[in-house]
């Protein structure tokens, strides 16, 4: 019952960083695990380096859902060790490992302590692995677990995959088609995107943001904007945050749409592939009629939206939306009607509620877990303040599972637009966005379609971001994939997989 | 196996009567940009000075936009105090050079399509791996989409396959981060001779909005030989396609409406 060592403050909340609390190493550490232990989910553990030659600090924020509050914290290392939080508190274990990479500082005792995106230390002479500044890590080259026995075999799977997908590595560690074991090694679609953003905002940075995973340019650049909005002080038009939330729940339909496609594809139910693939499409087009971009490029400015919605495209818009939705609800019916598809979605790829709290997953896939979690309901933010949408869970944490919850969200989502569109407030659908404040912290939540995406800016002294996080729902989720492939056939795999589709370079950054 | 044949009904037919009708895009779809230079005040930089990605660039009171830069975002036209820049609806973009994409005033050169030999080759069945090196999952979604019933490339006879060896060429997303260096280019080798590379997206052409950054090698350009070009961020699916048939020589008749 620490958590009162760390601030509390909203999501979307800027605070100056003198209001931050500055806490000796293990009280941090003591508050992370008690308020983990008392519900709370890490959101973000990040490191910093404000001098070049200085001490590293690490933040915390940790989501505590059942009270809307975020609570925030920092520490300076120093030394260049500090010890691990991951044997106690595993959901920290890929914040730690991505700490020791870019900062070159080691937690001790980490179980598994390996590179997360293979690039050099952001701190040149300070490596967490002792290798020297000249040397370039090699993508891949780390020590995979491995399983030895009679019989065993490994499965190496990527960079380069079968389908048009983005690139990443599998290794399998198996006995027969039984899977004891999935590793999964990224880093292939590093970018350097977070890195970048530090000395922004500028011209290039909503592009950034828009681009750190493609397929939720909408998710990104509105967890971006909220914060910019914050540290600006910037009061968006009440017209601007509905337009903003359908192009999000339009970016859900899609991507939930496509994924139904995809899931009924890889258990060869070819009807809903075909329907879903093209209904997914139509979604994209939807969007690209609000802004002119299938996946919601500029729709999302600081101080509100870029375009707005006539009364003669609203009702385009919304007749198109109806007679998409009667086909995906067509097409999702024949999925949960058919016998050899359910046979092959339930009881597959399951993670337990225990499972899921520990490695603090997020979205569909904890959804499917049983967790109420959604940031639309725990954190509200924008026209999600004054109209809810349910949250939809499932409690057989299993493909069918991570299937349904998407099928639920698409008919929510499909609601909660035709009721905004319905009643959209007159005004201005943009306001002066500002400059961002000198010297202050925000962190903002929002639920893309995979889940939470968390960001945290903190600007310097002449108003520019000192450090910028990012925390694509992915980088939480991809654990829980290796995690459901244990004691699964490795041909369930491309099925799991889909279940989750998470993202590589939202991960990758 | 009913309900199965009612919802194919119901779902109807949904290929696009493409290419023997004129595709309908949205209206605020940002297609070809054309800037009018008549319109510009001498010394005028400010779409320049917007570009994100100096796409634009003006010198001797000209202005020059490189399409393999563009995002086909709206900052130039937000800039623009005259209304100088513009999108169209024109959604053919691709060129066979890079040089091509560069515009100086002059219309966009579309890519021809390939010599006699290689249309003998590739123009009825072209087989394609694609390597998505550092993209944002865009590009790879609206090529993905190329494969539904809307588009339905294989009645083209162009095909993705799981293998560079079952491939004659690969197609490229992405700014090619130095993490897919290696990989790029052994997929690359894996195809065999004679073969293609296509470079989709502007990361695969300049590197997009991740130009000069040290972790990407500004796309694929200076590591395989690039025989198409298609711009956009992302391109939509049917400049893909448009630039695919080209290639293929197989839409060059086509006059521009």
């Amino acid at each position: 019952m620490n958590g009162h060592s760390l601030v509390v403050l909203r999501s979307g909340q800027a605070m100056p960083r003198a209001r931050i609390p500055q806490l000796p190493l293990p009280d941090f550490q003591r508050a992370i695990t008690a308020g983990v232990a008392a519900g709370q989910r890490v959101a973000a553990l990040f490191a910093d380096a404000p001098a070049a030659d200085g001490n590293v600090e690490l933040y915390a924020v940790l989501a505590d859902s059942a009270r809307a509050r975020l609570r925030v914290g920092r520490t300076t290392l120093d030394s260049d060790h500090f010890p691990s939080l991951t044997p106690q508190c595993p959901q920290v274990h890929l914040f730690e490992r991505e700490i020791a990479e870019q900062y070159g500082v080691r937690p001790e005792g980490h179980p598994w302590l390996k590179p997360v995106r293979f690039h050099a230390s952001y701190r040149p002479g300070h490596d967490a692995w002792g290798r020297s500044s000249g040397e370039t890590p090699l993508i891949g080259a780390t020590d995979y677990y491995r399983v030895e026995g009679d019989e065993i075999h490994e499965v190496a799977v990527g960079p380069v995959h079968a389908g048009v997908i983005e690139p990443g590595h599998f290794r399998f560690q198996c006995h027969g088609e039984h899977v004891f074991h999935l590793e999964i090694s990224l880093g292939y679609q590093h970018r350097g995107a977070e890195r970048t953003l530090a000395g922004g905002p500028n011209k290039r940075t909503i592009h950034t943001l828009e681009t750190v995973a493609g397929d939720t340019s909408i998710g990104h650049a509105t967890a971006y904007c909220q914060a910019l909005e914050a540290l600006a002080g910037c009061q968006v038009p009440i017209r601007a945050e509905v337009l903003r939330a359908v192009a999000l729940e339009l970016e859900r339909l899609a991507n939930h749409t496509g994924d139904l496609g995809a899931l009924a594809g890889d258990v060869g139910f070819l009807p809903t592939a075909a329907f879903c693939g093209r209904l997914r499409g139509d979604f994209l087009n939807l969007t690209a009629l609000l802004c002119g971009s299938r996946f919601g490029r500029g729709m999302v400015r600081p101080g509100g939206a870029m375009f707005d919605l006539d009364d003669a495209r609203r009702e385009q818009f919304l007749k198109c939306l109806q007679s998409a939705f009667r086909d995906v609800e067509n097409a999702a019916d024949l999925l949960w009607n058919s016998a050899s598809v359910q046979a092959r979605f339930e009881g597959t790829g399951a993670v337990s509620l225990e499972t899921c709290l520990e490695l603090g997953l997020v979205g569909p896939a904890a959804r499917a877990c049983g967790l109420e979690c959604d940031v639309r309901q725990d954190f509200p933010w924008g026209i999600y303040r004054f109209a809810q949408v349910p949250v939809s869970t499932w409690s057989t944490g299993d493909v069918f599972a991570r299937a349904y919850v998407r099928w639920m969200e698409i008919q929510r989502s499909v609601a909660f637009i035709r009721e905004q569109l319905q009643g959209l407030p007159d005004g201005p659908v943009r306001a002066d966005a500002g400059v961002p404040k000198p010297d202050h912290l925000v962190a903002v939540l929002v639920e893309g379609w995979r889940g939470e995406i968390c960001h945290v800016a903190l600007t310097d002294a002449a108003g520019k971001f000192a450090r910028y996080k990012i925390v694509d729902p992915s980088f939480h989720n991809w654990t829980g994939l290796a995690i459901a492939l244990r004691d699964q056939q490795i041909s369930d795999f491309p099925l799991c997989n889909k279940s989750f589709n998470l993202s590589y370079c939202g991960h990758d950054l | 196996m009913l309900p199965v044949f009612l919802a194919r009904l119901k779902q109807g037919h949904r290929t696009l009567p493409y290419p023997a009708e004129a595709p309908s895009l949205p209206d605020r779809f940002r297609g070809l940009p054309v800037i009018d230079a008549t319109k510009c005040p001498d010394g005028c930089q400010k779409c320049a000075e917007a570009c994100p990605t100096s796409a634009i660039t003006t010198a001797d009171g000209k202005v020059r936009l490189d399409l393999g830069r563009c995002l086909f975002c709206v900052d130039c036209l937000e800039a623009c105090p005259e209304g100088a820049v513009a999108y169209t609806q024109d959604h053919r973009l691709a060129t066979r050079t890079r040089e091509d994409l560069v515009l100086d005033g002059q219309t966009l050169k579309l890519a021809e399509s390939l010599d006699e030999k290689s249309r003998r080759l590739f123009g009825r069945s072209l087989k394609l791996r694609q390597v998505s090196a550092g993209g944002c999952n865009a590009c790879e979604a609206d090529l993905n989409v190329l494969g539904t019933v809307v588009f339905d490339l294989a009645r083209f006879g162009v095909q993705f396959v799981a293998s560079p060896r079952h491939a004659d060429g690969i197609v490229v997303t992405g700014a090619v981060s130095e993490n897919m260096r290696t990989a790029l280019l052994e997929t690359y080798a894996a195809v065999p001779a004679p073969k293609l590379v296509i470079a989709v997206g502007a990361c695969a052409i300049s590197g997009g909005p991740y130009i000069d950054n040290p972790e990407v090698h500004n796309g694929c350009g200076s590591l395989v030989p690039v025989d198409l070009y298609v711009p956009g961020c992302p391109p939509h699916p049917l400049t893909i396609l448009d630039g695919l048939l080209r290639l293929l020589g197989r839409l060059e008749d086509r006059p521009r409406s």
